[in-house]
Formats: structure tokens, sequence, C-alpha cells
């Protein structure tokens, strides 16, 4: 119980400090030590459910099971690594003129908040506090991607804010719909909306009212995992925000919308006592897949073009879990983790490579291995693992998926290679010029912080060879939990 | 007498629809503010009679809150905010109104056929309201994408957050106390935030017109 006040704790006593005090030069060091206290706290609550299994704190509204607590770990860490990444970038930021103190206050406490509000929808019991917390952490975000000011960051954070409000909208009616049907079984009160309740009934839910629930819920939750159509403010919200807000976005939010969005699947599933929850998932998947990787070639701007290989990936995960099956569920889990670590890994190379290069356009970042071997490469290597090249885990989870889909949708395995290849052959072409040849780069005057590169993609690699038997056994019951 | 209350909520009901669709029509950014707030006052009797007829007491905290938020503190901040952002008299060119409300009778007919389903299973009093609050939702958003200015496109998301309250209200006598409170505090933030934006936004284009913000763009 502790563990757990300490969890939220430190995040928002860190958000209220930083505040006051995020403007100081040891700022940046405070984040990451608040930041690395909240991972610590993680790691506690994630050996309680190892040890003991699931449990419920807090007058039933928080749960904690295997599946949500490897997620709690996964945000944890990569707050904190990101954190790492943010002091210099921040840094070097500032001396730029691009940060005034005002500005790195506002930055450092909602980096907090931010944390804070995912890992209470990751917790939480009750769906509609699920829907509270991904509203506040649009709200956060918003404010961290126009942090900036400059005319391209207002327009991308009005396009998040207007977008996601009204795509949240329409989970908040789904909601609505979830509690009817639920009352319908469980009676009125606050207990209708807990999940482990809603779990226990969940076949006798009304199935009319399930099908029009879950369609208002992907639409809203598929709005903020960025599935398409519904994915215009992410390239955008990527782009113009701060680096280290680009990493955490693609790497931590999408995950958290997207398991709002399985939460939701299991009821759903269950109610139906059909597949369509599962198509309907597929379909959004696939279209975002083939969609994605197309947009990804075209793309001038390097956050831009790695944006919408996020949006490719979460579309691949989104397919995964429509397939349903142990396997399928497994290899989804897999990408969440893989995804999250590399994908952010680019981005702080992406960061360090625009911040020497001055511009943030693919044509203006040449020779990134003459002036900095160690960003060159850990950019080259990161986008070789996101495109799945093995011996990455991206590999590992890609063949999980793709061998699955063979079994249970052979059509769509030509249309899934078809859009990997295109998504290789547009990433790579791009990244090769900006890594290796002439130089256009420039010395940085703060050390970048390369650890967390380096840390991520070890992760990655490491994970493509071997798998903890303890994360296995952790993602097989997540996915049994997941069904379908 | 309860047939009479259960009258009056269906009045009620259609007054918000009546309402969401002058929105949907108005021009005048002064105009849009009062039927907002005209849109808020017909929530909180509706929710009254509601609390009344069921004796879900705690329908009239949630009725206290809606007058205190979406009657009086929300209005309040947009007067001052159209004040301060010199907007108070601004009139918006909307195309083919006509068509529009035409539209938005396509847009009703779609939501009571889609709540129909649903309204035969509910076990409340109000059963075709459930059709009105998706109405209105959609015609909210149908608000939202046909406004080029920022003020009316605030309006129409917070009108679209009453269309999701009326359904709560009327489709499950509310949501658990934890999750409305979440949600208000949720669009109080969301609103203070959005009238940052709309200072900053004005610093730099010199003008609310969304239609500025169209810069990023598919290459």
């Amino acid at each position: 119980m502790a563990t757990l006040l300490a969890l939220f704790g430190i995040p928002l006593a860190g958000a209220v400090v930083l505040a006051f005090f995020g403007a100081r030069p040891r700022a940046a060091m405070l984040n990451a030590a608040f930041s690395f206290g909240t991972l610590a706290m993680a790691i506690l609550v994630a050996l309680r459910v190892v040890a003991d299994g699931a449990f419920l704190a807090f007058n039933q509204q928080l749960f904690i099971d295997p599946l949500n607590v490897f997620l709690v770990t996964l945000t944890a860490f990569v707050g904190f690594t990101t954190a790492l990444f943010s002091g210099p970038y921040m840094e070097e930021e500032r001396g730029r003129g691009k940060m005034t103190p005002p500005r790195m206050r506002l930055y450092h406490a909602m980096y907090q908040l931010f944390t804070l509000t995912m890992l209470v929808a990751l917790t939480t019991n009750n769906m509609g506090l699920l829907w509270v917390a991904m509203e506040a952490a649009t709200l956060t975000t918003v404010l961290l991607v126009s942090v900036y000011r400059t005319a391209a960051s207002l327009e991308a954070a009005w396009k998040y804010f207007i977008l996601c409000g009204v795509g949240i909208a329409q989970a908040l009616f789904g909601t609505i719909l979830l509690y009817l049907a639920a009352d319908r079984v469980l009676g009125e009160g606050a207990g209708a909306l807990l999940w482990t309740n809603l779990s226990t009934v969940k076949a006798q839910l009304e199935p009319t009212i399930m099908a029009l629930a879950f369609v208002f819920l992907l639409v809203g939750y598929g709005t903020k995992v960025g599935l398409v159509p519904l994915h215009s403010w992410l390239p955008d919200a990527h782009a113009e925000g701060p680096t280290p807000i680009s990493a955490v976005l693609s790497g931590l939010l999408l995950n958290v919308a997207l398991y709002a969005l399985l939460r939701c699947k299991v009821l759903a599933d269950a109610a139906l006592h059909s597949r369509l929850p599962g198509n309907m998932m597929i379909g959004f998947g696939l279209l975002s897949v083939v969609t994605a990787a197309f947009f990804l070639s075209r793309q001038k701007d390097v956050k831009r073009m790695f944006a919408y290989s996020s949006i490719e990936h979460m579309g691949l995960m989104t397919f995964a879990f429509g397939l349903g099956g142990p396997v399928a569920n497994f290899a989804g889990l897999l990408h969440m983790t893989v995804h999250s670590l590399i994908k952010s890994s680019i981005f702080f190379a992406v960061g360090h490579a625009a911040q020497r290069a001055g511009t943030q356009a693919i044509d203006g970042i040449r020779g990134l291995l003459t002036i900095s071997p160690a960003v060159g490469w850990g950019l080259m290597l990161g986008s070789l693992a996101i495109l799945g090249m093995p011996p990455f885990g991206v590999f590992a989870s890609e063949f999980l998926i793709l061998t699955t889909a063979m079994h249970a949708l052979p059509w769509t395995t030509p249309v899934l290679l078809l859009a990997l290849g295109v998504a290789f052959a547009g990433v790579f072409q791009r990244v090769q010029p900006m890594v290796f040849g002439e130089t256009s780069v420039a010395r940085l005057k703060h050390q970048p912080a390369l650890l967390p590169v380096f840390a991520h993609l070890g992760l990655g690699l490491m994970l493509g060879f071997y798998i903890p038997p303890y994360l296995t056994g952790w993602y097989r019951q997540a996915a049994a939990m997941i069904g379908g | 007498m309860v047939n009479l209350i259960s009258q009056l909520i269906n009045l009620f009901a259609s007054v918000l629809l009546i309402v969401a669709f002058a929105m949907l029509s108005q021009r005048r950014i002064l105009s849009l503010i009062h039927l907002f707030t005209l849109q808020g006052a017909t929530l909180v009797v509706a929710t009254v009679l509601i609390a009344y007829s069921t004796g879900q007491t705690h329908l009239y905290v949630s009725a206290a809150m809606t007058l205190l938020l979406k009657v009086i503190l929300i209005p309040l901040l947009l007067h001052r905010l159209i004040n301060r952002l010199n907007v108070r008299w601004d009139i918006e060119t909307l195309f083919n109104i006509p068509t529009l409300m035409l539209i938005g009778i396509g847009v009703v007919i779609l939501s009571f056929y889609l709540a129909s389903a649903i309204s035969n299973l509910s076990a409340t009093i109000v059963r075709s309201t459930l059709g009105i609050a998706l109405a209105i939702v959609l015609l909210s958003f149908m608000m939202m994408i046909t406004r080029a200015k920022a003020v009316p496109q605030v309006i129409g998301f917070l009108s679209m957050e009453n269309g999701l309250f009326f359904a709560a209200t009327a489709g499950v006598y509310g949501m658990p106390m934890i999750v409305e409170l979440g949600i208000a505090l949720d669009v109080l933030v969301g609103i203070l935030i959005l009238g940052v934006f709309m200072f900053q936004i004005r610093e730099r284009f010199d003008s609310l017109d969304v239609n500025h913000l169209e810069k990023l763009k598919e290459n």
C-alpha cells in the first residue's frame, strides 16, 4: 500500500517541486531523480505481483495485475531514461533561446504530471477513471507540445487538443454505454464501472449495448493510439514538440491508449460471443500499417518520418491483438515492449542529431558518423532494429505476428509483408545518408546523454535473443487475460 | 405526478436539442455563448427533475456542479475571454445554413436509430432521451467541423461535453461521483488551457482564425 502511494506520490511531489524549481541549473537532475524514484516504486509493485499475483487497493479503485504491471514498469523505465536524455537536450535548447525559465518550470512540472496520469490510467480499476486519466494525459501533453510557442508548435498542439478531445469524447460516450450495460447486471452504484466486477459478469452484458459501446470506445481510444484514419494529430505533435516528449508520446502514451482499448475488448469479446471486436481491430490495424508505410516514405522531416513509423507499429499491435489467441497476444505484448524501447532510443538519437545539424529536415542532416560516431551508430542501429532486422526484438515479435496471421488470416500476410517492405525501403534510404557520407553537422556545447540510447538498444537486442523466463511467464499470463 | 415529470424531462430534452440546432446556425460569438449558457441551465433543470423523480440524491450534487461550472464559471470565463481578445462582436461567415440544418436533421434521425435498440432495454424512466443526447453530441461535432474560428470551436467542444453529461444523467442516472468529479476537473482545466492557447495563437498569427493553422501538411 505504501509503495502504491509512493508510486503516485513521487511524480506528484515532483510536479509540485519542479513547478517552483524547474528552471534551476540542477532541475534536470532533480527531474531524473523523481523519475528514478517512480521507477524504483514500480519495480517494487511488480515484484509484489510476481510474488503474490494480482491485487486490489484503495477501496477497489486500483487493480494491479500482470497485464498492467508490466506496462507500469515499462512506463516508469522509459520515463526515467527519457528524463536522463532530456537533461542535456533541454539545456542545449535553452542555450539556443528556445526555452525560458518559466517554460523550463512548465516543462519539468508537466513531465512529472504526465507520468502520473499514465500511471493512474494503467492501474485504475474504474473504467470511468481510466477515461479521466487519459483525458488528463492529453491535457498535460498539449502543454508540452506547445512549449516552444512557435507557430508550428501552436498549430500542432491545437490540432492535438481538438482532435484528441473529440476522439476521447467518443470514448466517454462508450463508457456511459458500458455503464448502462453493466448496471442492468450489477445494479446501480460505483461498483458497476469497476473492471474486476465487469469481468466477472462480462458474458451476461447486453450484446446490443456492448456492440455500440465498443464502436465508440474503439474510435475514442483509437484516436489516441493513432489508428488511421484518426491519426492526423500524431505526426504534427511528434514533430513540433521537444524531442524528449516525442519519445514518451511514441514510447508510452500510445501504449497506454492501446491498453485501455484492450481492457474494453476483453469485455466486448465475452459479451458479444463473436469475433466482431477482434475483426474491427484487425481492420483498423491493417489500414494503419499500410497507410503509414506509404506515407512514411514521403516525409522530409525526420521526426515526422519516425512518427509515421509509430503509427505503423501501433497498427501492427492492434492487428495482433485483433487476431487474439495466446501467440498473437504474446507477440503483441512483446512488440509493445520492444517498440517502446527502440522507438524512444531512436528519438533520443534523432534529437541529438537534429541539434547538431540545427534542423529536423532529413536533407539537412548528413554524415553523422564523422562528427559523432555514437549518435550515428545509435540512429543506424535503432532504425535497423525498428525495421525488423534480426537479431533485434522487433524481428521476433513481427515474425510471430506474421506466422499467426498466416494461419488465421492468410490473405493479410502479403499485405503486411508489402507494407513492411515499403517501410524498410523508405526509412533505410533516408537514414543511410544521414549517417554516412559528407558531414553537415556541428559539435554541441553540451555532452549528449548517449547512455539511454544504447541501454534501450541493448535491451531490444537482448529481447531478440533471449526473453528472461519471468518475463515470458508474465507475457503468457497477460496474453491469457486478453484472450480472444 | 411521475407522468407529468417524465413529460417535463422530455420537454427539456427537446429544448436541449433545439438549442443544439440554434448553436449550429448561430453566427455571432456573443449569442453563441448565451446559447451555451442556456443549454447548461436547461441541463441543470433536467437533472434536478430526474433526481426528484427517481430519488437519486447524488444527481442533485451533479446538478449543483453543472450549475456552478457550466452556467456560471465557464460562461464567465468565455465572456472575459472574448472581451480581452476583442472578438465580442465578431460575426462568422457560415455558408449555406439551410443545408447545414438538413444534414443536422439527418444526424438526429441516425442518432435515434442507433439509440432505439438500446432505449428499449433501458430501465430508466426517460427512454427517448438517449437518442437526443447522442444527437447533441453529433451536432456539436458538426459545429466544430464547420467553424473556422477558435472560440466557436471550443464552444462546440463544450456543448459536446454537455451532450455526454445528459447521456449519463438520462441513460444511467449519472456516472459514479468520483468519475463525475474527474470529468468536471478535466473540463475546467481544458478550458483554462484553451483560453491561454487562444492568446498565444493570436499573438503569433494576429487572428483567431483556425484556417491559419494549416501549415503542417503532408508534403
